[in-house]
């Protein structure tokens, strides 16, 4: 907001300027990430660009400490970057003051899905969808939301109103699947979804997450060890050492 | 409170554990506080009764148990009465005897001596008021002990005989003795060591009577006055002019015997109850709040405020403590009224009401350090393995 010009500043490196892909998505230019305290630091993040439209769902695999939790944590406004520039939905996350900014942005336009699915032990599956939607903050909107439909579409219509403890781990995924849609965001973040499942619940799970990423033009994420479950992903990205070595950028699905 | 009552009902073992642990704290604390109001009227029910501002002793008693020690005269009393605001000032006596009644029954007696016809003169709920030497207002308490109107007590030692003539309304005790008014110059014959032995005191006893001490002088300030609000300013002029120490009616209960130490005692006993029960709520909500790290994590990841999660988990602890603590305060009063007669245990609504604020207060305090972990919880915890 400030008024002063920058005499300084060179066109090239302006900051707000939209990514190549255009403003919707996310986008990932020269982003570096430094953690650990004082002495050792770790470069978990080495000058990263990286673009994922709407509708498109990318994998990200690469090996143990390559830095793929800290692309998402990034990509997923939990942590800020050292340098480099990280926008979603159009807006440039270094805009955003303080961890109140920080948590609205993400209850309005993300949705996380984590491992084994990280629910409430104490809520059903319906309520999880509810307390979703009541953390954003939508007052009234909140109390007349109806999850049905959302749960439908997951295939967990009928587990409504068991716990995460009467769920099979699949199960319990897509409960968390469906969580992570009620704010409608923008951008889904998918942290290792397959780690407790078998193979063919693997498939089931990942083929969902794509499919849901399709038809609502979300733009998703997913970190992963399991090659298995490749084939559901538009674009798969490889990392190590904090960097991206490989972009197989395979369109597997048009 | 969306998330807070539904793992109040989905933790409810756990939940009922620690409510189990506050209802406790809760019926204890009725119970502490039944004894202490009980204590409280058994030793200055007589006092309080009184329409009194203040007390004057004789300067330089000693606090502890001034009402027997100290030894005051009409010139003391006159010089007060010379002072403003000053509605009322009296001499009055006060000592503890021994007795027994015809049948044989011994009895322990606060004497308050007063004027007959003064404002410190007992109004009786039952027989007579102060209308001859020998006459005495006895507590109410006295009268499921076999004493009624017209039952003869003889002092011991002396002999002296004296009458129940009334009853007070209510309970009348001072140091946990039963009082027993009788007129100012009844007590002065007693004191001065002329009382007739074997026999009642009459007027004729009285007549011949050349004594003008009592223990202390009892005043009462003009309505809306300093010495009426107990000011410890307003007493200096008189204490100088009358060669008295003066305490208001609250600072005189010190001065009843044992009165210091037990209310003491007692506040110190409820004093580490809230403490106990503030630690034991905050304990209780740090492991639980400990125990969800990881989902509290994941919470906030997703965007909840820690304002949001701070309200909820507040919002817990209060229903946790409300209804516990009511629950609690119910059972002890439950248990209260089936206290037995006789034991100095008193149900009051005010200090019930006191103590109950207090023990929620304290436990919310407890609970919102607890609590507040929420708000130090990182968010990007969330992502990773299930910790
Ligand atoms: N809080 C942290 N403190 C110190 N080092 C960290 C921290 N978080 C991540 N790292 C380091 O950053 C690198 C990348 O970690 P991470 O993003 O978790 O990798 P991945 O998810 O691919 O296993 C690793 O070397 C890891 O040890
Ligand atoms: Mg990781």
């Amino acid at each position: 907001m400030s008024t002063t010009v920058d005499h300084h500043r060179e066109p090239a490196q302006d900051r707000s300027a939209p990514g190549p892909a255009g403003i919707l998505g996310l986008h990932l230019r020269d982003v570096t990430l430094e953690v650990g305290d004082g002495g050792e630091r770790v470069r978990a993040l080495d000058r990263v660009d990286l673009s994922v439209t709407p509708g498109e769902f990318v994998a990200v695999i690469g090996p143990s400490g390559a830095g793929k939790s800290s692309l998402l944590a990034v990509a997923g406004a939990l942590a800020t970057p050292t340098s480099g520039v990280v926008e979603v939905l159009g807006q440039d996350l270094a805009g955003l003051r303080g961890q109140g900014q920080l948590a609205a942005f993400r209850r309005r336009h993300l949705g996380f899905v984590f491992q084994s699915g990280n629910l409430v032990p104490a809520l059903t599956a319906a309520d999880q969808l509810r307390l979703a939607r009541r953390i954003a903050h939508r007052g009234g909107r909140s109390r007349s939301f109806d999850p049905a439909p959302l749960l439908e579409a997951v295939d967990m219509g009928h587990r409504a109103g068991h716990r995460p403890g009467q769920l099979s781990g699949g199960e319990r995924q897509r409960v968390g699947i469906a969580r992570a849609l009620v704010n409608e965001p923008s951008l889904l973040l998918v942290d290792e979804p397959t780690a407790a499942l078998d193979r063919r619940r693997s498939q089931d799970i990942v083929a969902l997450l794509a499919r849901q990423c399709h038809q609502r033009g979300i733009a998703g994420v997913m970190v992963t060890h399991d090659h298995d479950v490749l084939d559901h992903c538009d674009r798969v990205v490889e990392m190590v050492d904090g960097r991206l070595v490989d972009h197989r950028s395979v369109t597997l699905r048009p | 409170m969306f998330l807070a009552l539904r793992e109040l009902a989905f933790a409810r073992g756990r939940f009922s554990l620690m409510g189990l642990v506050i209802g406790l704290i809760a019926i204890l604390m009725v119970l502490l506080s039944g004894l202490s109001s009980g204590l409280v009227n058994d030793g200055v029910s007589g006092l309080k009764s009184l329409p009194v501002s203040a007390f004057a002793f004789d300067e330089g008693t000693k606090t502890d148990n001034a009402f027997s020690r100290s030894v005051v005269d009409t010139d003391q009393l006159a010089a007060w009465r010379g002072q403003p605001d000053v509605a009322e000032a009296e001499l009055m006596g006060t000592s503890i005897m021994n007795a027994v009644t015809d049948d044989g029954q011994q009895v322990d007696l606060t004497m308050f001596g007063v004027e007959p016809d003064g404002f410190l003169a007992p109004e009786p709920a039952d027989g007579d008021a102060l209308d001859r030497p020998a006459g005495i207002v006895v507590s109410e308490s006295l009268r499921g002990e076999g004493i009624d109107v017209g039952t003869v007590i003889t002092l011991d030692r002396i002999n002296t005989e004296l009458e129940v003539v009334g009853f007070t309304e209510g309970q009348a005790t001072f140091g946990h003795v039963d009082i027993a008014y009788l007129p100012l110059a009844t007590w002065q014959l007693i004191a001065a060591g002329q009382a007739p032995d074997g026999e009642a005191p009459t007027d004729a006893h009285l007549a011949t009577l050349d004594f003008d001490q009592a223990s202390v002088i009892a005043l009462q300030g003009a309505e809306g006055s300093e010495l009426a609000a107990g000011s410890a300013e307003a007493f200096a002029a008189g204490d100088t002019a009358a060669t008295t120490t003066t305490l208001s009616l609250e600072e005189s209960f010190n001065a009843s015997p044992g009165y210091q130490a037990e209310t003491m005692t007692l506040s110190m006993i409820q004093v580490f109850l809230y403490a106990i029960g503030a630690l034991v709520v905050g304990a209780f909500f740090t492991v639980w709040t400990i125990q969800r790290g990881h989902e509290l994590a994941v919470l906030r990841a997703m965007g909840a405020s820690a304002g949001y999660l701070l309200r909820d988990g507040l919002a817990q602890a209060s229903i946790l403590l409300v209804s516990f603590t009511a629950l609690g305060v119910a059972a002890g009063v439950g248990l209260g009224s089936l206290m037995p007669e006789g034991m100095p245990f008193a149900l009051e609504a005010q200090p019930i009401a006191v103590a109950s604020a207090l023990t929620i207060l304290l436990g919310l305090v407890g609970a919102a350090v607890a609590v507040l972990r929420v708000t130090r919880i990182e968010p990007i915890s969330a992502l990773g393995g299930n910790r």
